[in-house]
């Protein structure tokens, strides 16, 4: 039997083989993925961001688990930073999430960076087409927690959990204008913490300037504790019904998947230039030229663009 | 303590010996550029007054037996009574360990010390599935008060002071004890001894946790209220940095994060409506040994001073003996080897000697053989001699703090009070231990000193002998202590039998008793003690908390 | 190979001494690999459904509490039970050499006793996995 139909199948360990392609471009992944591609779009894919120690991990394991008594069959990417230096990666999401290991309707799969920036990994998307395969009907994507993730993250979920913590006050500052655009609904997680209710007006207020039809709602939550899941739940799925009803699923996943070609053509691309060993020697010939001053980066640009274009 | 004048003359030979040594190292080089105390802390060429220049000797030492106790507890100290040498035991069944006991008591050992197996220490019974392979292993398998009566048979408990090596559940362990010592006709206010029932630093280090830090904190609380009014002279609480250490601290992080820990329980204790005066003196603290046996000597004296300062400052103690900081010392079970274990005997000497020079008040040694296997008989009498050696032959324990007044040590002494203060003001600002521990702050200090420490081992900057220096080309060693595997079924079987015959209505009704005071503000105590009494099991008793309680998640930061 | 190595890293059982398993999640990190920390308490069917999920090529274990001769062989006997046999099984920890033979004849291919340096691991790792 084939990786596909062992896909099909439902079965794990092709789940995860295909994940591993996925990661490391493996040709064949992507002949699958474009032959089943038609079986992707069922699930609920919800993201999760938030600064670093706001617990995503330990809010996702909680959500998860209130899945599971619904009998619902999910998917966990987890995505942890590759160290730009070594490559390498400690991936420890799984420890938030015990229990689930054991829980045969649940699949999770830790993924690094892998020098990808904007929290998530290049293979997440593809990650999250195998698990849709596979069955999955929600699928969660928690990312690194950097201010950058909220975009890339926006771009492949159906649904953005905002997760907030008290104590952080100027971290919401900072990250403001990203919520503002991409939080569909907000976690004040630790919520029994001083300084629960301000971060929770805080947003509130923030979200007073949001002119769109939905308000995203913001649930206080303990998660440890499992105070709040079911509400928060709830909101995850009302967005959904809203996307849904007023046709802006379908629209948001338009848009994603533009996106999503727009990036592919960008990656065929910067192989083409880079992957062909003439054109990279080339660059990097230009490169020296560029920083001795005997050229500059704009011609340089130039220079290769005309080759590709007349290859 | 200096004179202005004197130290100005100090000075002056100072310059003029460092000018003589530069032109001798462009001669001859020193062996390094830099020497570093065992954890990494710069070390000088040379101490002088310099180094302490503002040292006030009735501020920061005093006498012994006086606040701030940097010389020690106890006015006399080494000349009244030794330290107590308590060697930590226990292995495989109650039988197996009674016998142990029984052995040590003839050898000269002043005190027990139980080591329990896994289950026992994280509440499951010996048939629970996660006990499978782990009963009776890195310690003696206690499922029941019936256990616990074999444990103790023989061994008159108003005559022996026992110390347990037991956190989470802690409360159940005394109750038991307490629940032998009646059947021995022994009142409570009698026993002597030590439950380490110290929560946060198995969180942080050590990972035997059951419960949520909330429910801990309230049973340790719990544990101090009961035992200031019906057990007097039990040690309540032992603070442990010993663990912190092996773990991959540094020094001053062992003293530092343990004073916070010690911190946030007397907090708690505060908070729980507790007088200071009325538990602070029952607690007690426990440290570790390594090698660096300047350092190790320093790092007793910083943390006595500290403690007594935190005491009398912060929380206002009254009573002298709740600013007396008393500890046992273990020696360092991470710096022994398992190549050339003979080695380890000597390690284990220089850190007796460490201990001993600090003012411990009680000593295990470890046994050559550690790194391997828990210890034979035999490797275990090598490491009581030692003690036995440095108490009677050495003459260090003839005079009190006798290191007192070096300047190196002193110079020291304030540097790592000084550095640990730093932790723990930085842990304040976190809100305190369990915050801190919460965020992964503190694992993560300690992650770094010790992947820094294993690194230094691999590139050679730090030597091991016997490991990384100086090797041969060894045999496996033989005779090694072994668990026979059969014992998981026969506690299996001890379980089965114990339940058929003791009054189940009884049990259940205690445990739902217990259930019931858990959802209250009652001190479980005497809820435990009851169930204890009727041959509850030690999962069962612990299974309700749980139910109630839940259980801790640990927090990774790598 | 151009691709990361992916562990996990695991402490089977009860035992609660991470120091050994950390340093080593640390310094695989260090060697360019992708290390899964799954934490403490571990049982083999977790262990063995996390390294499914994971699609790891190397579960290392650590273990300190004696257990060793139940847990270690328990994970390998598992991995067969699910027809898996591209995975490299090794351990480490406080494992006398007497227990050794037995843990290789089970199926632990290789067994790291205190004081072997993080480089020596691995290296071994490197050479023994059995995906390229």
């Amino acid at each position: 039997m084939d990786l596909a139909e062992r896909l099909l199948k439902g079965e794990k360990r092709a789940v995860a083989r295909l994940i591993t392609m996925a990661e490391n471009h493996d040709s064949e992944a992507i002949e699958i993925l474009k032959k089943l591609y038609k079986k992707t779009g069922n699930a609920h894919v919800i993201g999760i961001t938030g600064p670093p120690g706001a617990g995503k991990s330990t809010l996702t394991d909680k959500l998860v688990k209130a899945l599971r008594k619904e009998g619902k069959r999910v998917g966990i990417i987890a995505v942890d930073p590759t160290s730009p230096f070594t490559g390498g990666s400690i991936l420890g999401d799984r420890v938030r999430m015990n229990e689930l290991s054991m829980d045969s309707g649940v699949f999770i799969r830790s993924m690094g960076t892998r020098g990808h920036l904007g929290g998530l990994s290049k293979a997440t998307a593809a990650a999250v087409k195998i698990l849709d395969i596979y069955g999955a009907e929600y699928i969660f994507i928690e990312t690194v927690g950097v201010g950058q993730s909220e975009v890339d993250i926006a771009k492949n979920a159906d649904t953005t959990l905002m997760v907030m913590v008290p104590g952080l006050g100027d971290d919401i500052q900072a990250i403001k204008a990203g919520i503002m655009e991409i939080g569909d609904v907000f976690a004040v997680n630790k919520a029994d913490r001083d300084g629960a209710k301000r971060t929770a007006t805080e947003i509130e207020m923030m979200l007073d300037f949001n002119k769109s039809d939905w308000r995203p709602p913001v649930q206080k939550v303990i998660a440890v504790e499992n105070k709040g899941i079911d509400e928060l739940l709830a909101h995850i799925k009302e967005h959904m019904n809203h996307l849904r009803e007023t046709g802006k699923l379908e629209k948001k996943r338009t848009e994603n998947s533009k996106l999503e070609i727009v990036d592919l053509i960008q990656q065929k691309l910067m192989n083409m230039i880079l992957d062909q060993s003439s054109k990279e020697e080339m660059v990097n010939q230009l490169a020296k030229d560029v920083a001795l001053r005997k050229s500059d980066p704009y011609s340089a640009a130039e220079i290769v663009l005309e080759k590709i274009k007349k290859a | 303590m200096f004179e202005k004048e004197k130290l100005a003359k100090v000075k002056e030979s100072l310059n003029a010996y460092e000018a003589k040594v530069a032109e001798t190292i462009q001669k001859r080089p020193e062996r390094k550029e830099v020497f570093e105390s065992g954890s990494g802390s710069v070390v000088n060429r040379l101490y002088t007054p310099l180094d302490i220049e503002d040292f006030d000797y009735e501020r920061d030492l005093g006498m012994p037996g006086s606040f701030p106790y940097t010389r020690g507890v106890q006015p006399t100290m080494y000349r009244g009574r030794f330290w107590t040498m308590r060697m930590y035991a226990g292995f495989a069944t109650a039988e197996e360990s009674n016998k142990r006991y029984k052995y040590l008591i003839e050898q000269g050992s002043m005190g027990l010390s139980v080591a329990f197996d896994l289950p026992t220490q994280i509440g499951y019974d010996s048939d629970h599935p996660l006990s499978e392979g782990e009963v009776g292993k890195v310690g003696v398998a206690i499922d029941s008060l019936a256990d616990m009566e074999i444990l103790f048979d023989g061994i008159p408990l108003d005559k022996v002071s026992t110390s347990m090596t037991i956190n989470a559940p802690a409360s159940v362990l005394l109750a038991m004890y307490i629940a032998v010592a009646e059947k021995q006709g022994v009142t409570p206010d009698k026993l002597r001894g030590t439950i380490q029932n110290d929560i946060l630093k198995e969180y942080i280090a050590r990972g035997t946790y059951i419960f949520p830090t909330e429910a801990s904190m309230r049973l340790i609380t719990n544990i101090f209220e009961y035992c200031s009014k019906n057990v007097p002279l039990w040690n309540t609480i032992s603070i442990s940095g010993y663990h912190i250490r092996e773990a991959g601290s540094t020094a001053a992080q062992e003293v530092g994060f343990t004073l916070a820990d010690g911190i946030a329980y007397v907090e708690a204790a505060i908070k729980a409506g507790l007088d200071v005066d009325t538990f602070a003196p029952r607690l007690s603290f426990f440290f570790n040994a390594h090698n660096d046996i300047l350092e190790e000597v320093a790092k007793y004296r910083a943390a006595r001073r500290l403690w007594a300062r935190i005491m009398k400052e912060r929380f206002g103690a009254k009573k002298p003996k709740s600013m007396a900081l008393k500890f046992h010392t273990q020696t360092g079970g991470s710096t022994l080897t398992a190549q050339q274990p003979e080695n380890n005997i000597v390690r284990v000497a220089i850190q007796t000697l460490a201990a001993v020079l600090g003012g411990t008040q009680s000593l295990h040694t470890n046994s050559k053989d550690e790194a391997l296997a828990l210890p034979t008989e035999d490797s275990v009498r090598v490491a009581l001699r030692t003690q036995q050696i440095v108490a009677y032959e050495s003459g260090v324990a003839d005079t009190v703090d006798p290191l007192a007044g070096s300047y190196y040590i002193e110079a020291k002494t304030k540097e790592i009070e000084e550095e640990a203060m730093k932790y723990i003001k930085k842990i304040d600002e976190m809100g305190g231990a369990p915050k801190a521990i919460d965020n992964g702050y503190i694992q993560q200090e300690i992650m770094d000193a010790a992947y820094n420490y294993q690194k230094d081992i691999e590139t050679g900057k730090r030597i091991i002998v016997g490991m990384n220096k100086f090797q041969i080309e060894e045999e496996a060693p033989k005779g090694l202590l072994k668990v026979d595997p059969s014992v998981g079924e026969l506690q299996k079987k001890k379980i089965q039998e114990l339940k058929a015959k003791r009054d189940n209505e009884l049990v259940k009704e205690r445990l739902e008793a217990l259930r019931g005071a858990c959802q209250t503000d009652e001190n479980l105590m005497p809820y435990i003690l009851d169930a204890v009494r009727a041959y509850a099991t030690l999962g069962e008793i612990c299974g309700v908390m749980r139910e109630v309680f839940g259980e801790y998640q640990q927090s990774v930061q790598l | 190979m151009d691709r990361p190595i992916r562990v996990l890293v695991a402490k089977p059982g009860l035992d609660g001494h991470d120091r050994g398993a950390k340093v080593i999640a640390r310094a695989l990190r260090d060697a360019g690999m992708e290390v899964i920390y799954t934490g403490l308490r571990q049982t083999p069917e977790q262990i063995v459904n996390a390294a499914i999920q994971e699609d790891v090529d190397c579960i290392a274990m650590s273990i300190l509490s004696g257990a060793h001769n139940t847990l270690l062989p328990n994970v390998v006997e598992l991995l067969k039970a699910e027809n898996v046999d591209d995975i490299l099984v090794i351990g480490g920890g406080v494992i006398p050499d007497d227990d050794i033979p037995f843990l290789k004849e089970k199926g632990i291919e290789a067994v790291f006793t205190p004081g072997t340096p993080t480089s020596v691991t691995i290296d071994y790792i490197k050479n023994n996995i059995k995906r390229k």
